[in-house]
């Protein structure tokens, strides 16, 4: 069966993000004072599995061996039948 | 002494370091990422770049290529390994040394001469140093702030071979910019020694770092 995977990445708490620090300031110096910015990455795809268990498994493989780097990240993983 | 030089898609100091390794006196030769046995060799190098484009993270991608299963064989083997700026991102993300060099904390490509402290003389990379010298070499990096929560092991391990000096550009934890695993044989450092590697350059402060691979002695 189809499955469309959604993988947030983001950065543990309490690290520095200078991306977001980057983007804050320049939506100051257009005049928007915003707070608390963050970045976060998005990976999608579609992958091909028995089941959702095992989806959710193999993509949790994916987070661990590439996806991710466990020493700065954390993740939440989306799975859903796919659409196609 | 022959030594291997590891070239991905993106690697572009291969060039630079193989002129650094036959100055130091030693036999380099190339090695393409998707070849496993790197038994002939006695030592490798891990050159910077931009392999894969950095995508994803610097260093990620190669981090899992054919190449790598070598690289363990021959850490195995007792062999030295040096991974240089994109060299040490990758040997990061393999996990073949401690934390992760991510993005600076000014989020700028950070391209200078700066002031090191060899913090540990350890490793053969570091052997023809002497402890707490104080030498120059250019940095030239986006992604090379050192992080890792647990730093004490590393104290206590002498796992810290750099830290920046005067200075610390790209806001590394405790200014460390080069580190090794428990054996120390296997060394990862941000800075370019092979940019430093003759007085035509500015400095040859780098030169020792190839000086050290090519006199060691298992």
């Amino acid at each position: 069966m189809k499955y469309d995977a959604e993988v947030k990445i983001s950065l543990k708490k309490g690290m520095l993000n200078p991306e977001a620090s980057t983007v804050q300031r320049a939506l100051a110096l257009l005049g928007y004072e915003v707070e608390g910015t963050d970045t976060v990455k998005i990976i999608k795809f579609t992958l091909d599995e028995e089941n959702e268990k095992l989806a959710r498994e193999e993509v949790d493989d994916m987070c661990q061996r590439l996806l991710c780097n466990p020493v700065i990240h954390d993740y939440e993983i989306e799975i859903a039948p796919s659409n196609v | 002494m022959k030594v291997g030089i590891i070239r991905f898609p993106g690697s572009n100091c291969d060039r630079d370091v193989f002129h650094a390794l036959k100055l130091a006196g030693g036999e380099p030769d190339y090695v393409w990422w998707n070849q496993k046995d790197l038994s002939n060799f006695d030592a490798i190098v891990i050159p910077g770049g931009f392999s894969y484009g950095d995508y994803l993270r610097a260093g990620a991608i190669a981090s899992i290529t054919p190449v790598i299963d070598g690289i363990k064989e021959i850490v195995k083997e007792e062999k030295p390994v040096l991974g240089i700026c994109n060299g040490a991102q990758i040997l990061a993300e393999v996990g073949l040394v401690p934390g992760v060099f991510t993005n600076n904390e000014n989020a700028k490509f950070i391209c200078k001469g700066v002031e090191l402290k060899v913090a540990s003389t350890r490793t053969p990379f570091t052997s023809m140093y002497n402890k707490n010298e104080i030498i120059k070499m250019p940095m030239a990096h986006a992604e090379g702030r050192y992080y890792n929560e647990e730093l004490e092991k590393l104290h206590d391990q002498d796992q810290i071979v750099l830290k920046f000096e005067a200075e610390n550009p790209n806001g590394s934890m405790e200014a460390i910019t080069g580190v090794c695993d428990e054996s120390g044989l296997i060394c990862a450092v941000m800075p370019h020694p092979e940019r430093a590697s003759e007085m035509v350059l500015g400095s040859d402060d780098g030169l020792k770092f190839f000086k050290g691979i090519v006199n060691f002695k298992s």
